[in-house]
């Protein structure tokens, strides 16, 4: 990251009203170059919207955006030349060799013919696809593919990349590999942004922006928001008789969200004493053997937590 | 339904083998699945857990091996056993242009489920996952996570023994996520015994018992915290600006085994944090790498994975 370059991206006060529907309203945020910064959100969220408009494929109802420095209302195709783009569909062609899908891309995006040869070897080396050049993307493992599809989506160089749930349904090992070359891609002082609701993708990214019913509702580091945002102490209850704690744990007073998790409970206590008012709760319960500890909040409590904050006063928004 | 109905399993499975030509897709696997029992298939695309799917349901022939549902042999007596289980595929067929309820009300058709009783245990589970209010809305108008409940209420019509559930939260956003999983919950205190695949090893945690699959064999199976257990040496979280830095750094040092860069910070794979961990911060004092926090956490069931399958450091292999 370098704080002393103007930021990639730079989105203020953006908003996009479809009819009476408020897709995004006073979005504000910037991407730094080399920066990889992450946006979650619930499916309809407007992530869509967002990555549309600074594609320079859809016009904001009010509000600015620019990438790379350039205005996305005014010099769209100027946008579309500096950025890449990659969906969870990959959108190769399958009856097309690795090297054929690449040479396919260059061509579309524009790359120098003289240098076409160079970059497509470049990303072959990039993606680990030495040895597979040859073989039809269709016959590809998901994993692999997904690195073809970076390849094609960045043999133009572009400053900014857009991921949109890029490891979705990708083996651990490759999801890994995947975010490796992300992060190279950023050293370089490429700026991505990602767009998912995976948690796990979440962490990979230097800077989360949490957006839910179209406003940004939460943005900082991974580790800044877990912090901030679990709404209490998360606690983890083991007991053999689950469904007991459970009940036990929701009726203690200053308690939200008691749920079942795996073999355990977990249960927020907006209380000081929270390890300590549990434990009595299930000594008095009948359940002496119960356990209870504090333990850090994850991503996803993280996530569920804010937006069920956000949504509260507005359970009417309708599905997408 | 309960626990205590029957010690036997719910689910017994013997030597399951499978082949596609020259590859075998499943390589022989047995597990027993107890009543009220969530196990989880985990393991990356190609491991062999749609194929295992397929034949735990009865869709698809093994060739080798036996799957008893309730002591029934699903090969011998399909009918039988077709009562027993439901089987959720990843992308469940919902009717797009029926409504919520005639959807439901077409698979209790389909199992000739009595009328008075599928309206009574629809009732429940529309309620039970916040559907009430949507049961006119067509299928075709519901969001992806609503879309998975229904399809889970289909296959919950006729009261099964044993449910599949192929990825079935692939594409689905937490919020929903987590509601689904509280479903699962209740079914498992009434009784039902789960088999879920899952590419998601966060959301294997949440499974009574796993089996790490590769290859079409089971690598190892028990329970999450049991398996995280048998991971060697520990991890290290490295709070920090410049992850990948601190990685590479780290790479060189002693008692390493592996370093994964993530957004704001390194996960290490040490051998003895008691000792690497002054190590480390001394080296990087060093460096003169800014390093905020170091602490050790918890390995995760996709920590574990990923040691047994790479059984090296998952950042250096570019």
């Amino acid at each position: 990251m370098n704080a002393s370059h103007p930021p990639a991206i730079v989105v203020e006060r953006l908003g996009k009203r479809f009819g009476d529907f408020d897709a995004l309203s006073d979005v504000s945020f910037d991407v730094a170059p080399g920066e990889v910064m992450g946006f979650l959100g619930p499916n309809g969220a407007g992530k869509s919207t967002l990555i549309r408009i600074l594609c320079g494929l859809l016009r904001p109802s009010s509000g600015h955006a620019r990438v790379a420095g350039i205005d996305v209302v005014q010099d769209p195709e100027a946008v579309r030349r500096r950025i890449g783009y990659m969906s969870q569909k990959f959108s190769l062609y399958d009856d097309l060799s690795v090297v054929e899908n690449l040479r396919f891309f260059g061509g579309v995006y524009g790359v120098p013919p003289r240098e076409l040869a160079d970059r497509v070897q470049g990303a072959v080396q990039m993606a680990a696809l030495t040895g597979r050049e040859n073989v039809a993307a269709g016959m590809l493992a998901g994993g692999w593919k997904q690195r073809l599809a970076l390849g094609c989506a960045i043999l133009h160089r572009p400053q900014v990349l857009f991921l949109d749930e890029p490891t979705s349904g990708v083996d651990p090992g490759s999801r890994r590999r995947f975010w490796g070359l992300i992060h190279d891609l950023a050293a370089q002082g490429v700026s991505v942004l990602v767009s998912t609701h995976y948690m796990d993708e979440a962490e990979y990214c230097m800077r989360v922006a949490l957006i839910a019913a179209g406003t940004l509702i939460a943005l900082g580091a991974p580790h800044e928001l877990k912090q901030q945002s679990a709404g209490g102490t998360l606690l983890e209850v083991a007991s053999a008789d689950t469904a007991r704690a459970l009940e036990i744990a929701t009726a203690v007073p200053g308690i939200n969200d008691a749920a079942v998790y795996g073999s355990a409970v977990h249960a927020t206590s907006m209380k000081a004493d929270a390890v300590g008012q549990m434990l009595s709760a299930l000594r008095a319960g009948g359940l002496p053997e119960a356990r209870v500890r504090a333990i850090a909040p994850s991503m996803e409590d993280m996530f569920v937590h804010l937006v069920q904050a956000s949504r509260a006063g507005d359970t009417t928004r309708p599905s997408p | 339904m309960n626990r205590a109905e029957s010690a036997s399993p719910a689910l017994s499975v013997r030597a399951l083998a499978r082949r596609f030509g020259a590859t075998s897709a499943v390589a022989g696997l047995d597990f027993d699945v107890a009543p009220g029992e969530i196990f989880g298939l985990v393991g990356p695309d190609g491991a062999g857990k749609t194929t295992t799917m397929r034949m735990l349901a009865g869709v698809m022939r093994p060739d080798a091996g036996q799957v008893l549902l309730d002591g029934v042999d699903v090969v011998a007596e399909p009918e039988q056993a077709r009562q027993r289980v439901s089987y959720m595929p990843q992308r469940f067929a919902l009717y797009e242009d029926l409504t919520v309820d005639e959807n439901i009300r077409f698979f209790a058709d389909l199992f000739e489920v009595p009328g008075p009783l599928w309206r009574t245990r629809a009732a429940e589970l529309l309620a039970a996952s916040g559907m009430t209010p949507f049961r006119r809305r067509l299928a075709a108008q519901l969001s992806g996570g609503m879309k998975q409940k229904l399809g889970l209420t289909c296959a919950l019509v006729h009261a099964p023994r044993v449910l599949l559930l192929d990825e079935p939260t692939t594409g689905v956003d937490p919020v929903s996520r987590r509601e689904f999983w509280q479903i699962l919950y209740r079914l498992r205190a009434e009784g039902v015994a789960m088999v879920i695949s899952t590419a998601y090893l966060d959301e294997a945690e949440r499974c009574d018992r796993l089996a790490l699959l590769n290859e079409g064999r089971i690598l190892h199976a028990d329970t999450p915290a049991r398996l995280k257990a048998q991971m060697p040496g520990a991890i290290l979280r490295v709070t920090c600006a410049q992850p990948r830095a601190v990685a590479e750094l780290a790479l060189s040092c002693d008692g390493v085994a592996g370093a994964l860069a993530a957004g704001d910070g390194v996960n290490l794979h040490v051998d003895d944090p008691a000792v690497r961990r002054p190590q480390l911060a001394a080296a990087l004092a060093g460096s003169g790498i800014r390093a905020d926090d170091i602490v050790q956490v918890e390995p995760s069931v996709e920590d574990l994975f990923v040691a047994l399958l790479e059984r090296k450091a998952p950042a250096a292999a570019t």
